[in-house]
Parts: C-alpha cells; structure tokens; sequence
C-alpha cells in the first residue's frame, strides 16, 4: 500500500473513534460556563445590594422615609427621633442580610410609592417590559443583519456611505429624543398612532389589537436606537471578511458571487453580531427605561424612575437585582449562541 | 506590519480588480475594499496633520471650546409668559419655551452643561480605568498575578450590570446634583478604559524596546515611567475622548428622567426634560431642536475621537 493512502487510512480509523469525544468535550466546557456563569451571580447580586445598603446608609438619604415612605410625613417629632436614633444604629451590613433573609423567604418587602407588594408589582409589570425588548430585538436584528450586509458588501460606495453616516447619527441620537420625534410626528402631526400608554382609556380589558397599535411607536423607537450597534458591527466585519484570503480563494476557484457573499462574507459577520448582542443587553434595558418612560409603558423600566424619585428603597433593590439578573442570563446565553454559530469556540478551550 | 504591506501590494496585484485600483467593485461587481483597514488608518493618521485635517480638527474645537466658554455667559433670561410657546423666528431661532425665555440661549447654556459633564465624567472614569488597568497590568504575569484576576474579574462584574439602572440608584441615593451625575457616570463606565490600559501595558511588556530596556538593566520603575507610560496614556487620552459622548447620553438620560441636573443648571437632557407635555400640545421646537444640538454634539465628539485615533495609535 502506498504510505499517502495509508496515512489516509489511518487518519480515517483516527477520525472515528475521537469522534463521539468531540461534543463530551464541548459539553463539559458548555457546563463550566454554565456553572461559572450561575456562581458568579450570586456574588454579583451581593456585591451589588451591599453597595446600595452602604450608599443608602453614608448618603443624606433619611432611612425613616425609607422605612416609612410617605408615612413619615405624618408622625410627630419626638416618635420619629427615636425611630431615626434605633434605625441609624442598625448597620448596613446588617440591614443587607435582613433583606436578603426577607428575600430568600419569598419576601421582597413592600413598596412605599406604589403602595402594593413588590412581588406584585414586578409581576404586572415584567411581561410588559420583556414584552417590548423581545419585539425591538427582533426588529431591530434582522434588520440590522440586512442593513449591516447590504452596506458591506458595498464597501465604499454612495449607498454604504449613507447609511454608515445615516447609522452613526442614528446612533448618537438618545432613546428618549428619538421617542419624542416620533411621538410629535406620528401622535400629534398626523395623528395616526397613540401617544403612549399601553391600552385605550375606554377599554376595561386589555384587546390585542389596541396593544398592538399602542406598542408600535414604543417598539420602533427602541429597535431604531439599537440597530446602529447590530448594523455597524456586521457591516465592518462584512467588509473585512471580504477582504480576506478565504474570499480571495472562493473567487479564485470559480465560486458564485451570490455563494461567497453568503457564505463567506456575511455568515462570518454573525459571529461579531451575537457578541455584541450580548455586550449591548444593558444599553437594551437603558433604551427600554427611557422608551417605557416617554410612552408611559406601563413596565418595570418605569417603575425605576418613580421608586428612585420618591425613595422607594424597596422597589429600588428588587428591580436592580432583577435587571442584573436578565443582563447575567442574557450573556450566558450570548456566549451559548456564540458556541452554536461557530464551532470553533467550545473546541478551543475545551 | 509586514502584513499590512503586503496586503496593500496584493490589492495594486489583484487580477479581478477591474477598473483600476478603485477597489469599488471588482470584475463583475464582486466588492473588494481597496486597502486592509490598517493601511486606511496610516493614511488617515498622515492626513491628521496635513492642511485639511488639521484645519477642520481646529474648527471644531474652536466651536467646542466656544461653546464651552461663551454659551450661556448672559445673565439669567427672565420670564415672560406674554412670550410663551413662539416657535422659531429670525428673532428667536429655536423658537421659546413655556416663560417666554428664548431657545437658543437656553440650548447653548444646556449644551455647554452636558459638555461639562460628560468632560468631568469621561475624566472621572478614565482616570480609575487608568489605575485600575494599570495596576491590573503591571503586576500581571508576575508576583501579584492574583490581583490581576481579582481586578478583570471586577471589571466583568461592573460590566454585567444594567448601567443606567445603577445610575439612577446611586443619583437617587445621593440626590440629585452635577456631582452625583458624574459619580454615577464614572462608576459605572471605568471598565472600558481599564481593559484597555492593561492589554496595552501587556503588549507592550513584550514589545522589543521594553525586553532591550530590562535587558540594559533598566529598572521596573524607569520601564514604566520613560517606556510605558506614554503610550498607555495615548490610549487611555483616546478612550476618554471616546466616553465623552457616552457620558453627556448619560447625563441627559438622567436629567431626562427628572434625577440629574435640574432647571437652574439646566442640561439638554433637563431642556427636554421641560418639554414633552410641550409636544402633546403640538409645540415641536423645544424638544426636537435642542435634541438635534445633542446629536451634533455627540457626532462632533465622535469625529474627533476618530481624528485622534490614528495619532494615538500610530505612536504605539
């Protein structure tokens, strides 16, 4: 036999038994990532409340109103000093784990400003607000794949140009201005969508349609105020991938136009996309603060704002440690997707 | 670099390359960008310098400073209600707001504001990710290693975390003031600039001139003073001007929200702030035209970034 084809041969019979190794491998470091990612959160959720607990406590913020809420108001003097003077002598460590202990019990305290449990509130709210960054996430990224594509395989001309200048403004343009453009063009010029809030007045009942009329403007402004970080980022790794050897040699060998920008012009730029999916998840939750804000959304984001205004403590805690719970998750599942849309990944450091 | 060089010589040498060097379209419409974006930026970083770029990098500059310096110097405008709601006129060319006062001055005022927090925050910021990345670089590979993981372990954690929420908890937890809107700013942005300094620091640990330095016997401390420090700092100048826009976003998001500055000191952010029940009466000048201001100001911000961007990485 001559030695190529045995080296073949024998490469083969290598081939196969490593093969099943293949994804135990991928799957034991998809695991430590995975383990890695849920230890960390504890940690960071912590980390995270102790620093309010400590800022709460050093700042001149009056721990009675915080306790009280608008209570406080009403009670008279020397019943408020002694609750100031056993307050101030609890510290913040100690009111961290109480709160934690609360929480851990199923008991994330009530809200002064809503008046309401916060686990309530959370739970109205939280469809809502997850509600319109999924629709803005799946505006704005296929239409950011497209965009981003279509500017790069062009690279240089009067059409990539325009929308790179068209996208860069876009992107320096805040969430809450863009809202009221839209709010003074659609709403009031032409009147024809609502000005915010999420359901008609008149109706007792939330109606699908009615929602979804009152979620146009909310959705589109906020998929408009991501799409130049997804569209920007595929359409400078389109333009380098097209610059690259593998394209080079595809055009090389007689390939297709149509199958190279396909396949190796804007598949490779999915990759640069997912990440910075992951990356911009609290830019996502500060464009759905401000959107929620200037449409009257009736989600958490909004809620943010009034407890932060009236020192709702309470609500404050729980909505930071949900959103750095979305912002963990959502990573951990950018990193996954990253590990589905290229192989390489898992097998690296596996 | 020898790289870039020869990518350059591939692209004058590519056989489907139609119509010149152009680089628009190859053959039959294949796109093939001219040059590696690498050559692009060496050229761009010779024309920082040359007649045009220089002029226009002056003017801007001008403009920012004047803005800094000039807008909004008057004395406070007085109300008048007879005067509420004009829209723009040659005599008042953003128009008036709901005391009469006029625009313009007001968004010039706003806007020399957001300038001078999104300075003071991009400034703030920078200088903990310079500590931190420089620490965090110099005793990477070395005794203190583990500091080194404690800290990008940091960074990770800081950057898990929804920004503007923290934000929001740390100026409703201070009060509202300029001072606890650059706080927030810069506690929660430092990251980037910290990365940034320690990979710069570690590429250039191993860079020749250092390894030639500690060969000749250069102590650590001479390494980091004559060799180091001048380009992390160049890196770490970029950075900054690159956070300026990020921050003056911030601020006016806060101010927007009715937790940053208030109407005494009034950003672009509180200007719009002031005017969205304007909008729902049909009134669009006070909020679209200061907001446009906030779009040239964070674009002019970004053009200078991307002027300087060559310059700074070019001297490393």
């Amino acid at each position: 036999m001559e030695p190529a084809l045995l080296d073949q041969r024998q490469a083969v019979s290598d081939a196969r038994p490593s093969a099943p190794a293949r994804p135990r491998r991928a799957d034991r470091s998809v695991a430590r990532l995975v383990l890695g990612r849920l230890l960390l959160l504890p940690l960071l959720l912590a980390g995270v409340t102790l620093a309010m607990f400590a800022l709460a406590q050093s700042a001149p913020f009056d721990p009675v109103v915080a306790a009280l809420g608008e209570r406080a108001l009403t009670m008279d003097g020397p019943t408020l000093a002694s609750m100031r003077e056993r307050l101030g002598e609890v510290s913040a460590l100690q009111q961290w784990a109480a709160w934690w202990g609360n929480v851990l019990t199923g008991d994330l305290g009530a809200s002064t400003s809503l008046r309401r449990p916060v686990a309530a509130v959370l739970a109205e709210r939280l469809l809502w607000t997850l509600g319109l960054m999924a629709a803005a996430l799946l505006l704005a990224v296929p239409l950011g794949l497209l965009l981003g594509a279509w500017a790069g395989t062009r690279p240089g001309t009067l059409a990539d140009r325009v929308v790179g200048a068209g996208l860069l403004s876009l992107q320096a343009a805040p969430p809450f201005w863009l809202g009221l453009v839209g709010i003074w063009l659609f709403a009031v010029a032409w009147g024809w969508l609502p000005t915010g809030g999420a359901t008609s007045l008149s109706a007792d009942r939330a109606q699908p349609l009615d929602v979804l009329r009152h979620a146009v403007l909310p959705v589109s402004v906020l998929a408009l105020s991501q799409l130049p970080w997804y569209a920007l980022v595929v359409r400078d790794a389109t333009r380098d991938a097209l610059a690259g050897p593998a394209v080079r040699g595809a055009w090389a060998r007689g390939i297709p136009r149509r199958q190279i920008l396909r396949a190796h012009a804007v598949r490779p730029a999915l990759l640069p996309l997912v990440t910075v999916l992951g990356v911009r998840l609290p830019e996502l939750i500060t464009g759905a603060v401000l959107v929620e804000v200037v449409f009257s959304w009736p989600g958490i984001a909004s809620a943010v704002v009034e407890s932060a205004l009236r020192l709702d403590f309470a609500l404050l805690a729980a909505i930071t440690v949900l959103s750095t719970i979305i912002v963990v998750l959502g990573n951990l599942a950018a990193d996954l997707l990253y590990r589905v849309v290229d192989p390489r990944v898992g097998e690296r450091d596996g | 670099m020898a790289e870039e060089w020869r990518a350059v010589r591939d692209a004058h040498a590519r056989p489907w390359m139609g119509r010149g060097e152009k680089g628009r379209t190859a053959g039959r419409g294949m796109p093939i960008p001219r040059r590696s974006p690498g050559a692009t930026n060496r050229a761009a970083g010779g024309k920082v310098f040359g007649a045009a770029g220089a002029w226009w990098l002056l003017c801007l500059v001008g403009v920012l400073t004047a803005v800094l310096l000039l807008g909004g110097g008057g004395p406070a405008q007085t109300a008048d209600f007879t005067r509420s709601w004009l829209p723009p006129s040659p005599g008042h060319p953003f128009g008036t707001d709901h005391a009469g006062r006029d625009l313009l001055e007001r968004t010039l005022a706003g806007a020399r504001v957001s300038l001078l927090v999104g300075l003071a925050a991009a400034g703030t910021s920078s200088a903990i990710g310079l500590l931190v990345g420089g620490l965090a670089g110099s005793v990477a590979h070395r005794a203190g290693g583990w500091l080194d993981s404690v800290l990008m372990r940091l960074v990770d954690a800081v950057n898990a975390l929804p920004h503007l929420v923290l934000g929001i908890v740390i100026v409703a937890l201070l009060g509202p003031s300029l001072t606890s809107v650059v706080i927030s700013v810069a506690l929660t942005h430092w990251t980037t600039t910290a990365r940034i300094v320690r990979a710069e620091m570690l590429a250039l640990t191993g860079a020749g001139f250092v390894e030639a330095a500690v060969g000749a016997g250069a102590s650590r401390w001479w390494v980091l003073s004559r060799h180091l420090l001048g380009h992390v700092l160049a890196r770490a100048l970029l950075a900054t001007v690159l956070m300026v826009p990020h921050a003056i976003m911030h601020e006016s998001a806060l101010s927007f929200l009715g937790l940053g500055l208030q109407d005494d000191r009034a950003s672009l952010g509180t200007i719009i702030e002031q005017s969205r029940s304007a909008v729902l009466a049909g009134h669009w000048w006070p909020a679209v035209l200061p907001g446009l201001v906030l779009v040239l100001l964070s674009l002019a911000v970004y053009w200078v970034a991307e002027r300087l961007r060559p310059v700074s990485v070019g001297r490393s």
